[in-house]
């Protein structure tokens, strides 16, 4: 994709795109050198903070006082040039070079063990240095690098939708900006549409609806309100064009499509004959779905096709087992399903691949549900009682490694945007 | 109204007191000489005439302020008689009103009615049927176990049982509406059985109808 020439024959691992030697697994040290302009210092620290929060790059610091470092760079414009034997001595792979241009970002990634320049790009980045679109910016440069080096795009440039008392708050997936969206009810389950610029949720109570937020216009629509009925976990198909979402009536609770145009009239997808469907997710195509039902008795989770034939029961454990499971998430590659459990009385999550079927245990400590995947297909966010009050945090699947997300308590229901680079 | 009919005897009363008071202090008049009889007697027949008179007046005003009292007696006690009555009623409804908003309780993940859960539906089937404008909203409730979205449909389905039950019994199904708050609204916050048990509920509220309940006739 990156088609970078010079070193080509390096490249013995699949998935590693330029010579810069990525091992999944491994985390190669990356040095970003200081950045000169007012934003220099931001930028830096906004994509070392990425990197390590993307869980495939080891940020090297780089203190200001580091003279034989700073020394083995050539300041100036025009092309780069390194000692590469001095970053190779600190256990850096790769060399970030960044210059504040009249239209963005100029960078440079320098391969440190074959002593060239990997890639070079110039990103645009909005005016407003510090605002939410400036800091999606820098998050964008860091996704982008972060593909350079591992192949694989980070997700970093991305938002999350969640409830802390009944209202939907979308914050950074580092942590920063979070604000509250203007609530018509009291709410849940949020769900981004898939470029990222809606976001559906439902509200409870006498009068439960779903409700479209535009995040762009700040205008909502919304359908649903009637008596004796409530309206639940709404998600967007994955072109957009319609919202599945539990509708319960007093005769029970199935899944429905609503389409968005044109003449909107529920489509029945699950005939549950008066149990309980609901909470679906899609696979990555759109063709099949993942969903809960009480239709045996305890909640488990479930595969169907979108039209509602070929229903397959995923979660299907030991006979006798009694553990009720729930909220699955498809993950983006569509290999596996996240999904909670109840393991000793409180919810863990897990993750079971499609093709063997074999539960894997995620979280042991407190009590973890509702489980949503990054679009970089690595990183989980779920609610965790861990600390004692209800919080986001953000797992890395395959180094096991945690951070919390959100500061305040009673944050939970969470829903990880899509990557967010369409303009 | 009650207070203008207090008011007025007790004015009655004030001024029959001052009247009697008034006569009561005259001294007794000295017998009157042989040799004026003539005039005396015209006099006494003046005087008689007037005491008995004042007699009259005080009897009229005695007998007026005995009326007064006994029709105030009469007021005050039909008053109270109805304010008892009034005061059993709202006691009476007051009742059925909580037998009607009574909450019922459901097992962990389960919407199915409980045989007390029936027995209290059981009571709130006549005095619905007996105040037929009461309308009624049954909301489901879920404690925090379960998963938060699926307690939101559970919750639809533990009010729609409970409406189930009423309107297979009589009760108009128009008259009842059903919602859901899931874990949502919880009665108790600690983490433990005895407060689980008190979240998994259907709650009743009287939406419109009577302000006052009317016990069913027997």
């Amino acid at each position: 994709m990156f088609a970078v020439a010079a070193g080509a024959q390096d490249v013995t691992s699949p998935g590693v795109r330029i010579g810069l030697r990525y091992d999944p697994g491994s985390k190669p040290g990356v040095i970003v050198l200081p950045v000169s302009g007012p934003s220099g210092d931001s930028i830096r620290a906004i994509l070392e903070r990425d990197f390590d929060y993307s869980d495939r790059l080891n940020p090297i610091p780089l203190s200001p006082e580091d003279g034989s470092i700073l020394a083995a760079t050539t300041p100036g414009g025009g092309a780069p040039s390194l000692n590469h034997a001095v970053f190779a001595k600190v256990g850096a792979a790769g060399v970030i070079q960044i210059t504040i241009t009249t239209r963005g970002l100029h960078v440079a990634l320098h391969d440190v063990a074959r002593a060239a320049v990997a890639n070079v790009r110039e990103f645009p980045v909005p005016k407003g240095e510090f605002s939410r679109e400036w800091r999606q910016a820098i998050h964008g440069v860091s996704d982008v690098i972060l593909e350079w080096i591992s192949g694989e795009r980070g997700a970093s440039q991305t938002r999350l939708a969640f409830i802390r008392s009944h209202v939907v708050y979308v914050i950074d997936a580092d942590g920063v900006g979070e604000t509250a969206l203007p609530m018509i009810g009291p709410a849940l389950s949020p769900a981004w549409n898939p470029r990222g610029t809606s976001i559906a949720y439902n509200t409870f109570g006498p009068e439960s609806r779903i409700v479209i937020h535009d995040l762009r216009s700040g205008k909502t629509r919304e359908f649903g309100s009637q008596r004796n009925t409530t309206n639940a976990t709404p998600i967007f198909t994955p072109d957009g064009k319609s919202i599945l979402y539990a509708l319960s009536t007093e005769a029970g609770t199935d899944l429905f499509l609503y389409p968005l145009d044109g003449e909107a009239f529920p489509r029945r997808v699950t005939v549950g004959r008066g149990s309980v469907n609901w909470g679906p997710s899609f696979h990555p195509d759109g063709r099949r779905l993942a969903f809960s039902s009480d239709r045996t008795g305890t909640p488990q989770v479930y595969i169907i096709d979108a039209d509602g034939t070929n229903l397959d029961w995923f979660t299907e454990f030991d006979f006798g087992d009694q553990n009720d499971r729930g909220s699955p998430d498809w993950s983006p590659d569509g290999r596996q399903i996240a999904f909670q459990s109840r393991i000793d009385g409180r919810y863990q999550i897990f993750t079971m691949s499609l093709r063997d079927r074999q539960p894997r245990q995620l979280t042991s400590e407190g009590e973890n549900e509702d489980p949503s995947w990054a679009p970089d297909g690595r990183h989980l966010v779920f609610a965790s009682t861990r600390t004692g009050v209800k919080q986001l945090w953000v797992l890395d699947v395959e180094s096991a490694r945690l951070r919390q997300l959100t500061q305040v308590g009673g944050s939970r229901v969470p829903s990880w945007s899509p990557r967010l680079t369409a303009r | 109204m009650t207070k203008t009919t207090r008011v007025i005897p007790m004015v009655l009363a004030l001024a029959s007191l001052a009247v009697t008071g008034a006569c009561g202090k005259k001294p007794a008049a000295p017998p009157p000489a042989p040799e004026a009889q003539a005039a005396a007697l015209a006099r006494d027949t003046a005087a008689e005439r007037i005491a008995r008179e004042a007699a009259q007046q005080e009897e009229s005003a005695r007998r007026m302020a005995d009326a007064a009292t006994a029709r105030q007696r009469f007021v005050d006690d039909s008053v109270a008689r109805v304010r008892a009555d009034e005061e059993a009623l709202r006691r009476d409804s007051d009742m059925l009103r909580s037998t009607v908003t009574a909450v019922i309780g459901f097992e962990f993940n389960k919407a199915n009615l409980r045989d007390d859960a029936k027995a209290a539906l059981d009571a709130k089937i006549p005095i619905l049927l007996a105040n037929t404008s009461v309308t009624v909203r049954i909301s489901g409730h879920a404690d925090e176990r379960g998963s938060t979205e699926y307690n939101l449909a559970l919750g639809t389905e533990r009010a729609a049982m409970a409406k189930r039950y009423l309107v297979e019994r009589g009760v108009a199904a128009a008259r009842i509406e059903t919602t859901s708050f899931g874990e949502e609204r919880p009665m108790c916050t600690e983490n433990a059985d005895a407060c689980w048990a008190q979240n998994r509920r259907d709650e009743f509220e009287i939406t419109a109808g009577a302000p006052m309940l009317t016990r069913p006739k027997s």
